[in-house]
């Protein structure tokens, strides 16, 4: 890609000393920088501080707030930030049985089924595709192209209806299985494969299905986590599959926390199911529910996102 | 990308024995370069072929399967009828919803939040990047760009959540404004505000995730660039100015056009979510139209047409931009081949 020159990462060795440069370059001035004054460093640290704040915040109100009871919530005016009296109460609550609990094993089951298959079919295709191979082109445009346009929401809708797909679980993945973008993501980094190696396995006497499993994912163990990963967050977070192809008795989490805590702020649930107004803590429990997932394997992922978002976006 | 050489394969030799072969049947194409037949290329390929179909196969399904259908906008579409016998109608459906206020309320609503979006969100994750690449400590660096990555992986209902306990009618800000006496805001629930809080909600979702791109062009200005500036004389502002911006303007302007591509479709869940909070006037966007009007209603024809007028504004936007993008000499939404 012409005019933004990302290293086209030759060997390793290169870029384990580029990137040793840079950390010294980072951590010491150069000669000819001076030093910022002091009134700009605060004000840089402020607008850092507020920006963590304002990101951080909510989530500590949120998990406060589901450990309080509903006296300590009431007297604080709604909200908790450290509770007095912890409770596990309102967990205790939504997880013993019930339409969360429900959700919540939907929800997991969804996301492991959802991601095998989408890793699966992401990586069989890119794999595919990252050769010069029969007809390479035409596949390859027929994936890229989905991302210029959208079909419309209602013909979709009429193609899962023909299908049969409607109030199925295949209807809250398949529509949804795989993004081209995930797709050229890998596909580079399968093509950014020296050569060498795979002439080594086939000399060998590997096959392609072989190349792929000893060579290829092996090397790219780092980027298929990650999109893994998203892959994983949109099954986790799917919410237009389930309000446009399944009934309530299909609900992901997603559904759920929408019913249990927007229903509060008057916004109607036009998919049936009535549920009385739960207490805060409960509300505040569901959400918290929601995000321990994305939260507990953000950490391990997230030193990979620049490097698999780049290859993908800047290298396309 | 370099074809492997082909292995040899007994069989494929022994198809055109005439020719002295190392592997393949091969010919000669017209600029001399050695071409396999197709049966041998697809001998040769026919363990990737079968990788690609599956996927092939989903995007032809869902993504491709669905155009024809489009054809609904111009019929009288009754779904026990199906899509050949229902009555054509020609543009009838396209008249039905430009006569319905809804329609234009839903048109003006999603203009507002793109224009906004555009203005408001684009320029924050360029000022983030720019901040952080001020900072000298790696450490403090790595530990801000882990925190601000975090929303973008929130999905909206979780967003919609968390800001209705900061801002709905009796959250955080609103009661602390309260008690002081400043009286009771409500930005949850305003029609007047609603495209603004729908783009700070967005904002706080994808500002820091939006930085990635912007940081990396940073990091690929070259340091000496900095250096022979300073030595002219240039202070940190003028050096900003002069070498950091322009810098990292090709991906600017990329990013600006692209956004503009897609910025028809102004999240459909983030909206729905809301919709009903500040009622169908100010809450009513293009593709919660299509979905109240058609899943909901059974106004098959007329959100049908609704949702092809987007379609085809958005093509042309995402073409167009695509087009702006190839003048500036940039490759575009996509490159054929490396």
């Amino acid at each position: 890609m012409g005019s933004t020159p990302v290293s086209t990462e030759s060997t390793t060795v290169v870029r384990l000393g580029r990137q040793r440069a840079r950390d010294y370059r980072a951590r010491t001035r150069p000669v000819w920088m001076e030093k910022p004054s002091f009134a700009m460093q605060g004000l840089k640290g402020l607008v850092l501080l507020l920006v963590c704040v304002a990101v951080i915040y909510p989530f500590l109100v949120v998990i406060g707030t589901s450990l309080s009871t509903q006296q300590e919530i009431a007297a604080n005016n709604g909200f908790v930030l450290i509770p007095m009296h912890p409770t596990l109460e309102a967990y205790r609550t939504i997880l013993s049985g019930g339409i969360v609990t429900e959700a919540l094993f939907r929800s997991i089951g969804i996301t492991l089924v959802g991601t095998a298959l989408s890793v699966t079919l992401t990586v069989m295709m890119a794999y595919g595709l990252s050769r010069r191979i029969m007809g390479g082109n035409f596949f390859l445009m027929t994936a890229l192209l989905t991302m210029l346009f959208s079909p419309g929401i209602i013909p979709t809708f009429l193609v899962v209806k023909e299908l049969g797909l409607l109030g199925t679980f295949a209807a809250l993945i398949l529509p949804t299985a795989l993004s081209a973008f995930n797709l050229i993501i890998i596909r580079s980094f399968f093509m950014n494969v020296p050569s060498e190696l795979v002439e080594a396995a086939r000399l060998d006497g590997a096959g392609d299905i072989r190349i792929l499993w000893n060579v290829m994912l092996p090397l790219s163990k780092a980027v298929i986590a990650v999109i893994g990963l998203f892959y994983a967050v949109g099954y986790w977070n799917m919410f237009f599959n389930a309000m446009l192809y399944v009934d309530s008795d299909k609900w992901p989490l997603a559904m759920v926390l929408r019913q249990y805590v927007l229903l509060g702020s008057s916004i109607d649930a036009n998919t049936g199911a009535e549920i009385a107004a739960p207490s805060q803590a409960i509300q505040m429990a569901v959400v918290v529910i929601s995000l321990v997932p994305i939260l507990s394997v953000y950490p391990f992922l997230q030193k990979y996102f620049t490097k698999g978002v780049l290859t993908g976006a800047v290298k396309g | 990308m370099v074809s492997t050489p082909v292995t040899s394969r007994p069989k494929a030799a022994a198809a055109e024995p005439a020719r002295p072969v190392t592997g393949h049947a091969r010919r000669l194409d017209r600029k001399g370069r050695t071409r396999l037949s197709f049966a041998a290329r697809f001998r040769r390929d026919r363990v990737m072929l079968l990788l690609v179909m599956p996927g092939f196969l989903y995007f032809v399904v869902f993504h491709w399967l669905p155009i024809p259908g489009n054809i609904i906008a111009f019929e009288d579409y009754q779904p026990y009828l199906g899509f050949v016998d229902s009555v054509w109608v020609g543009l009838d459906n396209f008249a039905v919803a430009f006569s319905d206020p809804a329609f234009w309320y839903a048109l003006r609503n999603t203009l507002v939040i793109m224009v906004m979006q555009l203005v408001l969100f684009f320029p924050v994750p360029i000022a983030l990047a720019l901040l952080l690449n001020s900072i000298m400590s790696p450490k403090l660096k790595k530990f801000v760009q882990s925190v601000i990555y975090l929303p973008h992986f929130l999905g909206w209902v979780i967003i919609v959540s968390l800001f209705t306990q900061i801002l709905g009618p009796t959250g955080l800000i609103p009661n602390f404004l309260d008690s002081l006496g400043m009286g009771r805001i409500s930005p949850m629930t305003d029609p007047a505000t609603f495209p603004l809080l729908v783009t700070v909600q967005t904002i706080w979702k994808d500002a820091g995730w939006g930085t990635i791109m912007f940081l990396a062009a940073l990091a690929s200005i070259d340091d000496s660039l900095y250096e022979a500036a300073a030595i002219d004389g240039a202070g940190p502002w003028r050096r900003t100015w002069a070498v950091t911006i322009p810098g990292i303007m090709p991906i600017v302007i990329l990013l600006l056009i692209l956004n503009l591509g897609t910025a028809l479709s102004v999240g459909f869940e983030q909206i729905i979510l809301q919709r009903n909070n500040v009622g169908a006037q100010a809450g009513e966007v293009l593709d919660t139209y299509v979905y109240f009007h058609g899943i909901v209603d059974g106004q098959w024809g007329t959100s049908a047409a609704v949702g092809l007028v987007k379609g085809i504004v958005g093509l042309f936007l995402v073409l167009g931009a695509n087009k702006v993008a190839h003048m500036f000499g940039q490759d575009g939404v996509y490159s054929r081949e490396h």
